[in-house]
Order: C-alpha cells, then structure tokens, then sequence
C-alpha cells in the first residue's frame, strides 16, 4: 500500500488530508460533522413546519391558508442564496434588536442554530407541498373509516393519515434531505464552517485546490450513498402492505 | 317495529328502553339539491332495517347520516337513548358527543375501507386498543375469534391488499364487530364485490341477524333484504315511499314507483 502511493506520487497529498496537523483532514471532517449537524437539524425543522404547513393549507381557515400560500410561493421564488442571507441578517438582527430592547447584551448567534433555522425555513416550504401531496394521495375512505368509529383528529392523524400518506411522501422527501446535505454548502457566505468553507481554507493555504475540492465532493458522494442506502430501508417499511409493482405485472 | 314517528308520538322524547335508534323528520341538502326530504325511522334492539331505493334516493346519505359522516341539514338523530345535540344547521354541538356515538355504531362501508398499512388483525385492534382502552392483549384474543367468525384466522397477519375483495369486507366486519357495537351500519356491503363473492359476505351477515343484532342495511340485494330484514323502506327521491314488513313490501306492494322498482332489479 505504502508502496504504491509513493509510486503514484500521492505522497504529498496523503500528507496534506492526513488527520491531524499539518494535514487537513480534520478539519474537513469537523466540517462534515457541522454540515451534517445543519442538515438534520433544518430537516427535522422543515418536516415540522411542513407538517403543520401541509395540515394548514389542507384543513385551515381562509387568513391561515393564504398566509401559508405566501409563505411557500415566495420562499419558493426567492433564490436560496439571497433567502439565506436575507434571513440570516435580518434574522440575527431582530434578535439583537429584540435582546437590546431588553436591555440585553448583544449577543452572537450560534452558526449552527442560525443554520438549522435559516435552511429549516426554506425546506419548510418544500416539505409543506411535498405532505399535502401525500396526505391528499391517502384514500378518503381510510380517514373517513377512521371517523366514523369515533377517532379524534389528533389520534386519527397519528394512526391513520401519517403512516398512510409515508409511502407518497418518502420519494420527494428523500430528495428533499439531500438537497438539504447540499444547501449547507450556501452558509458559507455567511462565514457559517461547515465542509465547503473548511474545505476552500484549507485549498487555499495550501494550493492544493484540486486534492482538497475532490476529497469534499468524495465525502459528500458519501453522505449522498449512505441516504440512498438508509431511504430505501425506511420506503420498504413505509410500503409495508402495498404489493410491489414488480409483483403485480408478473 | 314501527317506523313511523307518529305512531310513536306517545314515545317521542321519552325514547323506550329497548330503542336503538331513532331518526325523526332528517333532511339533507348538498347546495341546492335536496337529497333527503324529511325521513324518519325507529329502530328497536334485533331489527334488521333494510333500506332499499334506486340510485339517487338517498339511502347511502341516510345511512352516513346516521353516524354524522354527513353532516344532516335538519332533523333529530337519537343513538341509543341519547339525543345528538344539533346546532340549528345540523352540525353537531360537541365533537366528543358524536365520537362517543360513534363507538356504539359499527360501519361496514361498500368499499371496505380497510387501513392498508395495518394487518387484517392490526384493523380489529385498532379501534378497541387506541379509541376505546381495551388491554392490548384482551383485544387481541377477541380480535381472533372475530376473524375466526369471518372465516379469516388464517389471514390474521396478511395485508388487505393481498386478499380479495369478500376477504377485505369480512375483515371489515370483524373491525366493526370489535367495538361491540348496539348497532351495525351496512352501506352496500356487496356491491363492490364480484358476483361469486357476494355469497360470502351475504352470510356472514345472515348470521348477525340471526343471532339478533340490530343492524341497519343499505343494500341492492332485493332476495337477500328480503330473507333477513324485519322491516323494509323503499326511498325514493329523499322520501319513504313505502316502507312496512317485507313480505308486504316486497309481496304485495302498493305503490307503483315500488312495484316498478322491483320489477326493474329483480
């Protein structure tokens, strides 16, 4: 192994992503774990204001609905890049205001919850149409089944409607989880360090741009993979009880 | 039986002891069509009510009006000795009213509506165990003997989807006999199925009735109302236009929209 590395000439390189000081690798991993960090929290956050949302648009009064109208249309007009930074800026500076008012100190917002907040609300968005799609696939006569042996709406949402509508929502929100993984890239305009900021300082204290920006895109193909892997497992448990289409033509 | 109110008007408001349901003077609009024009019925513990009328006379909306799945225009619904208290456009007052209701009313709806992503067991439970407390373990030994009743144990742990249609509706059965219900609700329980599956499900029902239970049947099977109910009502346009025992409705009918009716599904 030694051996070939040297002969390919991938000495310098292993060197440079080596783990600890004077490699990079750490650092990159650190900001893996930041980017991760951020996907799952904004994730889970947009799955909860999608959920809402999606139970809003769906069974709520006139003023909720079309204020969730708004909120979806623009937040999906907007570009993400411009959003985060409306959002970010705008967002810490209201807290400030807020705290200062109160005559707080002023304070400095964590990168992360800034983050998870910031991509949380933009795949709030997403996910709110993605779960009244799914909802709306559900059969009526499944709800309605549910009613009429005297279900409350909350129970009849936790037994019925959402494992129901799983298996329609699974395929965009699995989508929607790797555009997250990636969307964390964005906060490095707001100096956030997760993966692609490390890995630009590390590319440009040591010019090895090309080592550095495939080893990101390596870690990132990674993340990708293992969803790919972990998404297939939770669509077969979410199908459960459908037969699969490979079946039925045979 | 009796179920015309007036010959009831002595016992209006005081509902008898052995009174499952009663229905008086129920309307229904959706907009601008009047679906039902003012239909009463009284049903007393081991009648078996067969609601029978063409397409369009609302006998499935009277039946989902029952359980308040729609909504009724005006009218007054009691369930058991206990009036569903009605808000003036027919809404109920208080959701936890009609729910408990409910739970005494077992429905069997034409397309089953079994939950797909649950086992046919998971389907009898689920009600007993998450809507009326019943020990986990309690409704499962139940559960079993329903679906060994239906003829289906040894389908207790296969998804509906893998089942055929007679399979799914006698499952859907046992899921409403599990709530043990003073009254069984059938909206077209057959007519969904193939013709070689109606025999299954027309059996089990022969079954409950014998055995006593109050039930209220929506359905197209002129032979089979016949053979079980204790009293028939022909709907026509949101009216009854005849209604008696079934040997006079179906013996000797005297309306002509009736005979007509007859003649045209027999």
């Amino acid at each position: 192994m030694g051996g070939l590395v040297e002969a390919l000439g991938l000495t310098s390189t292993f060197e440079l992503l080596a783990l600890s000081p004077p490699g990079w690798g750490g650092n990159l991993l650190r900001g893996l774990a930041n980017s991760l960090q951020i996907a799952f929290g904004a994730f889970g956050f947009g799955l909860l204001i999608g959920l809402f949302g999606a139970y809003g648009k769906l069974y709520g009064g006139p003023i909720l609905r079309d204020l969730l109208a708004i909120y979806t249309t623009v937040v999906r007009a907007v570009p993400e890049l411009v959003l985060i930074l409306i959002l970010y800026y705008v967002g810490t500076d209201l807290i400030n205001k807020l705290v200062m008012g109160f005559g707080g100190e002023r304070v400095e917002i964590s990168g992360v919850v800034a983050g998870i907040w910031v991509l949380g609300v933009v795949q709030g968005a997403y996910a709110t149409e993605i779960l009244r799609g799914a909802i709306l696939a559900v059969p009526p006569g499944q709800i309605e089944a549910a009613r009429a042996f005297g279900m409350p709406p909350l129970m009849l949402m936790r037994r019925v409607t959402i494992p129901a509508m799983m298996s329609f929502a699974i395929p965009g929100l699995a989508n929607l989880w790797l555009i997250a993984t990636k969307d964390t890239a964005l906060l490095a305009i707001v100096g956030f360090n997760e993966l692609t900021l490390e890995t630009k300082q590390a590319a440009s204290s040591t010019r090895a741009y090309f080592t550095f920006f495939l080893a990101a895109g390596g870690l990132y193909l990674t993340v990708t993979l293992l969803s790919g892997r972990v998404f297939k497992r939770v669509e077969a448990w979410a199908r459960k009880g459908q037969p699969s289409l490979r079946q039925a033509k045979s | 039986m009796s179920a015309d109110p007036a010959q009831d008007a002595g016992a209006a408001g005081a509902a008898s002891e052995d009174e499952a349901i009663r229905v008086e003077n129920l309307h229904k609009s959706f907009g601008q069509l009047e679906v039902l024009k003012g239909v009463s019925l009284v049903a007393h513990k081991g009648d078996v009510v067969a609601i029978i009328g063409g397409s369009g006379s609302g006998k499935s909306t009277f039946l989902r009006c029952v359980n308040f799945l729609e909504t009724p225009s005006s009218g007054r619904i009691v369930i058991g000795g206990e009036d569903i208290a009605m808000r003036p456009d027919g809404t109920p007052v208080s959701r936890k009213q009609i729910e408990k209701a409910r739970t005494r009313l077992g429905m069997v709806f034409q397309a089953f509506n079994l939950w797909t992503h649950r086992t046919l067991l998971e389907n009898v439970i689920e009600v007993p165990v998450h809507v009326l407390g019943v020990p986990k373990a309690e409704a499962i030994v139940r559960a079993e003997k329903l679906l060994a009743r239906v003829g289906l144990s040894a389908k207790a742990d296969t998804f509906p989807a893998f089942l055929s249609g007679g399979q799914q509706q006698r499952a859907a059965i046992a899921r409403a006999l599990a709530i043990e219900p003073s009254v069984m609700l059938f909206d077209e329980p057959t007519s969904a199925l193939d013709p070689e599956l109606v025999g299954e499900v027309l059996s089990v029902i022969r079954d409950l009735a014998a055995e006593g239970r109050t039930m209220l049947l929506v359905t197209h099977e002129m032979k089979f109302a016949r053979e079980v109910a204790t009293h028939v009502i022909y709907l026509h346009n949101g009216v009854i236009e005849e209604e008696g025992p079934p040997e006079t409705v179906f013996g000797a009918p005297r309306s002509d929209r009736l005979k007509q009716f007859l003649k045209s599904v027999a």
